[in-house]
C-alpha cells in the first residue's frame, strides 16, 4: 500500500490485514502500554484539512503521535474553496520539505487521487467531497468485527443522505467486498436509484428493514439539505426516517446502532437511541485511533 | 490559374458521387469534374488512393477571441480547423466582450480575414451580454454577417425572450442555436446523473435538464415558425422528441458532437476532467440512439463544440475544471474510424452530416463540389493509421479524452477557394 485514497480498489485481504493490525493497536492503546511506540520514529505526517473536523483530525494526530511520528498541522483555511492546482502545489512543496505522509480532507471529490497521482508523498484521504472517507469505513469495520467476528451474511442497513455521504460510499464499497448484505434507505431525494449499481438494495419500508438488520448505520443529515429543497423539514425527517424509542424496540436483540458523528440528536437519532445499549458510537471513535495507526504503519513503515 | 486534383475518389453527397474523378479548379472555383482531365498546363495535385470531399463545416466552434486569447485565438482556431479538414467554422459569441453587436462581429471578421485560412462564420448572441434579459441587436448583426444567434454556454431561460428572439430570427432568415439546459435541474452538476456520478460522489446532471428545456423550445418553434437548431443533443429522449417535431413539420434541425457519439459517462471515471463537458457524456443507450439518429437524419449535423481550455484549468481537480474539450483536429478521423469503418454510418452520410447539411443550416453556398461552387475541399488519407497526439495539436487547447487513439482518415490537404492551406499537417499561411 502506497496511498489510501479510497476503499473502492482495496481487496478483502488487504482490508482484513488493516483490521488485524488495528485490533492489536486497539489492545495496546486501551491497555495504556507505554506510548509512543517507535514504529514511525523520524517520519513526518502532515494534516491538511480544508474542511472542519474534530474527531478525524484529532484521531489522526493521536495515531501518528502514538507511533512516534512528528506531526505538522498545516492549518489550511477552510473558509474558501481552494482549487486543485494550488493544493497540488502545496503538496509538492511539502514533499520538498521531506514530508512522508499527507492526510487530506477537502470539499472537492477526487483531490486525494489528484495528489496521489502527481506527488511522491503517501496520501491518506480523510474525506473528499461526497466521494470516500476510507479510514471511517475501516474503523466501522473494526467495530463490526469486534461485535460479530465476521462480515459475510451480515445485514447492514445504512440510512439517510446517501447522495452526499462519503461515509456511505466507503462503507458500501468495503462491506460489499467483505460479503455483507447492504441495504440503504431514506428519502428518495437523497437516495438516488443509481445507487443500486453499487450493489446495494434500496429499501422502502424502514420498519421492516430495521427489524431485519444486524447493523443500523445512521448518517448525519446536514442543514443545507433543507435549504436545497431536498427535505421539507428536520422534524418530518425525524418522524419518517429517524430512529427513536419505538424503532429501537423493533431491533433484534444483538443489533447495533452506528453513526460517524457528530450526531444531530433529535433528527436521525433520538438521545435515547443514541445512548441505548445497541449504540456503538463511542466505540467507533475509540477504534478510530487504532485504525489510523494501522494505516499509517502499513503506509510508512517499510 | 488552373489546378487539377487528379486520381482521387470524389465523395460528394450533394451530387451523389462516389467514384474516381478528376477535379478542375479555376480562379478558386470548381469548373469541371470528369473521369480524366488533361493535366497539360495545370498545377497538379495528386490525390491517388485518397478521398476528395467537400471541406468540413463546423457549426459549433469556440474561438475564445476576444478576451480568452490564453485559450485560443481566431488564428490558432483557424489553424486547428485547417489541420482537421475544415474549410468553414463558426465563431461562437461567448467571448469577452460577448459578441452581441455589429462592432464585435466586425472585429472577429477582421481577425478571420487577417488569419486568411478557413472561412469563419460569426454567430451572434441572442441576448445582450448573453445575460438572458434583453434581446441583442440581431438584425444589425445579420447585416454584419452573423449566420445564426445563440446564448450557448447557457440556454435562453426566459420563455418570452426566446419567443421574441425566434420571431426576430425568422424575420432575418437565420436559425437560433439553442443550448438546452434547464439550470434549476442541472444545478452544480458535474457529469451525467448516473452510475459514475454515484460512484465518484459528484453531483449529477440529469437527462431531464436537457429535455425539459427542449420541450418548451419545440413548442415555441412551432408557434413562431422560426428555424430552431438544437445544439449538442445528448440524450435518447431528446432524439425522440426531435424526431416527432420533424415529423409534424417543425423547422427544427439538430447537431451532435463526436464525443457524444463515441463516449459514455464511464470516460469520466477516475475523475478524468478531459471527459468533463456540457452536456455531459451519457449512457450506452444514449450513444446508440444518437448514432441511429445521425444515420437516419433526425440529427442533421456533426458539430465539434470545440472548446479549448488551458492545461492548468483542465488538469486541476475535477470539480474546478471547466466544461468542454477541443474537437476540430480529431472529429473526422474519429468518426471515420469508429462509425464509417465498422459500417454504422456510410461515408456519404458522414460527409453529408459534416459538410452539406451544416452548410444548409448556416445558409452558406458551400458543402458541395459541383461546378460553380468555391473549391473548398479536403483530401483524406484513409489508408494509413495515425495516433492522436494531443500535444501536437495546432489548437492552443490540448484538452481531449481521445489522446492516444489510433485513427484512419486524417486529412492530407485542406483547400479553401482553390488555395492549399494545409498539406500533411503543415499550415501554409497566406
Amino acid at each position: 500500500m502506497v496511498h489510501l485514497t479510497g476503499v473502492y480498489d482495496m481487496k478483502a485481504e488487504k482490508i482484513e490485514e488493516v483490521l488485524e493490525l488495528a485490533q492489536s493497536y486497539c489492545i495496546i492503546n486501551n491497555n495504556e502500554q507505554q506510548l509512543p511506540l517507535n514504529v514511525l520514529r523520524g517520519k513526518m505526517v502532515g494534516l491538511l484539512f480544508f474542511e472542519p473536523s474534530t474527531r478525524t483530525k484529532a484521531s489522526f494526530y493521536r495515531a501518528a503521535k502514538n507511533l512516534g511520528a512528528d506531526v505538522i498541522d498545516l492549518q489550511a483555511g477552510f473558509s474558501s474553496v481552494v482549487k486543485g492546482e494550488s493544493v497540488l502545489d502545496t503538496a509538492l512543496n511539502l514533499q520538498a520539505m521531506g514530508l512522508n505522509a499527507l492526510v487530506v480532507r477537502h470539499s472537492a471529490a477526487g483531490i486525494p487521487d489528484l495528489l496521489a497521482q502527481n506527488t511522491g508523498i503517501s496520501l491518506i484521504n480523510a474525506g473528499d467531497g461526497a466521494h470516500e472517507h476510507p479510514t471511517q469505513a475501516l474503523l466501522d469495520l473494526l467495530t463490526i468485527k469486534q461485535e460479530f467476528g465476521r462480515f459475510a451474511g451480515l445485514n447492514v442497513l445504512i440510512m439517510g443522505d446517501m447522495l452526499h455521504s462519503r461515509v456511505a460510499r466507503s462503507n458500501i464499497f468495503a462491506m460489499n467486498a467483505l460479503g455483507a448484505n447492504v441495504s440503504v434507505g431514506g428519502p428518495a431525494t437523497l437516495v438516488p436509484q443509481a445507487l443500486s449499481s453499487l450493489g446495494v438494495n434500496i429499501v422502502h419500508d424502514i420498519d421492516d428493514a430495521l427489524a431485519a438488520a444486524d447493523i443500523v448505520y445512521m448518517l448525519r443529515i446536514q442543514k443545507e439539505r433543507q435549504q436545497g429543497g431536498l427535505l421539507p423539514s428536520f422534524s418530518e425527517y425525524a418522524a419518517l426516517f429517524g430512529v427513536n424509542e419505538r424503532r429501537v424496540a423493533l431491533l433484534q436483540k444483538h443489533a447495533i446502532i452506528m453513526h460517524p458523528g457528530p450526531v444531530n440528536l433529535g433528527v436521525e437519532l433520538t438521545a435515547s437511541a443514541c445512548f441505548s445499549s445497541h449504540s456503538r458510537i463511542i466505540k467507533q471513535v475509540n477504534n478510530g485511533v487504532a485504525v489510523r495507526m494501522a494505516v499509517l504503519h502499513l503506509l510508512l513503515n517499510k | 490559374m488552373e489546378i487539377l486534383i487528379q486520381g482521387g475518389t470524389l465523395v460528394d453527397p450533394s451530387q451523389d458521387v462516389y467514384e474516381q474523378q478528376d477535379i478542375l479548379i479555376r480562379d478558386g472555383f470548381i469548373v469541371q469534374i470528369a473521369q480524366s482531365i488533361d493535366s497539360a498546363g495545370k498545377t497538379v495535385i495528386d490525390a491517388a488512393g485518397k478521398l476528395v470531399i467537400p471541406g468540413l463545416i463546423d457549426l459549433h466552434t469556440h474561438l475564445r477571441e476576444p478576451g480568452g486569447e490564453h485559450k485560443e485565438t481566431v488564428l490558432t482556431g483557424c489553424r486547428a480547423a485547417a489541420a482537421g479538414g475544415y474549410t468553414s467554422i463558426t465563431a461562437l459569441p461567448n467571448t469577452n466582450p460577448v459578441m452581441d453587436d455589429w462592432r464585435t462581429v466586425n472585429y472577429v471578421n477582421m481577425l478571420a480575414d487577417r488569419a486568411g485560412l478557413v472561412r469563419v462564420w460569426p454567430v451572434g448572441a441572442v441576448s445582450k451580454n448573453s445575460a438572458g434579459k434583453e434581446m441583442a441587436e440581431i438584425g444589425t448583426m445579420v447585416k454584419a454577417g452573423v449566420k445564426a444567434v445563440t446564448d450557448d454556454g447557457r440556454g435562453v431561460a426566459d420563455a418570452r425572450l426566446l419567443k421574441n428572439a425566434l420571431l426576430y430570427c425568422k424575420q432575418f432568415g437565420i436559425p437560433l442555436f439553442e443550448h438546452c439546459e434547464e439550470e434549476s435541474l442541472a444545478g452544480d452538476g458535474q457529469l451525467h446523473e448516473g452510475v459514475v456520478a454515484v460512484k465518484l460522489g459528484l453531483p449529477g446532471i440529469s437527462s431531464s435538464s436537457e429535455t425539459v428545456m427542449l420541450a418548451r423550445d419545440l413548442l415555441l418553434a412551432e408557434e413562431s415558425g422560426a428555424h430552431l437548431h438544437i445544439m449538442h443533443v445528448s440524450t435518447a429522449k431528446a432524439v425522440e422528441m426531435i424526431r416527432q417535431a420533424k415529423a409534424s413539420g417543425l423547422n427544427v434541425t439538430a447537431e451532435v458532437t463526436p464525443h457524444h457519439l463515441l463516449l459514455t459517462e464511464e470516460a469520466a471515471d477516475g475523475y478524468n476532467s478531459m471527459a468533463k463537458m456540457k452536456p455531459p457524456l451519457r449512457t450506452d443507450a444514449d450513444v446508440k440512439a444518437l448514432r441511429l439518429a445521425l444515420a437516419d437524419g433526425t440529427i442533421d449535423a456533426v458539430a465539434t463544440d470545440h472548446a479549448p481550455h488551458t492545461e492548468a484549468e483542465k488538469t486541476g481537480d475535477f470539480q474546478s475544471a471547466p466544461f468542454g474539450i477541443v474537437g476540430l483536429e480529431t472529429a473526422f478521423p474519429l468518426l471515420y474510424t469508429h462509425l464509417v469503418k465498422p459500417g454504422l454510418l456510410t461515408l456519404d452520410q458522414l460527409i453529408d452530416r459534416m459538410s452539406c447539411r451544416p452548410a444548409a443550416i448556416l445558409g452558406v453556398p458551400h458543402g458541395s463540389l459541383k461546378p460553380g461552387f468555391a473549391a473548398d475541399l479536403a483530401v483524406i488519407d484513409v489508408s494509413n493509421e495515425q495516433v492522436i497526439d494531443r500535444h501536437s495539436f495546432l489548437s492552443k487547447g490540448k484538452n481531449t479524452p481521445f489522446d492516444g487513439w489510433p485513427v484512419y482518415g486524417v486529412p492530407a490537404i485542406t483547400m479553401v477557394a482553390g488555395r492549399v492551406i494545409m498539406k500533411d499537417g503543415i499550415i501554409l499561411d497566406a
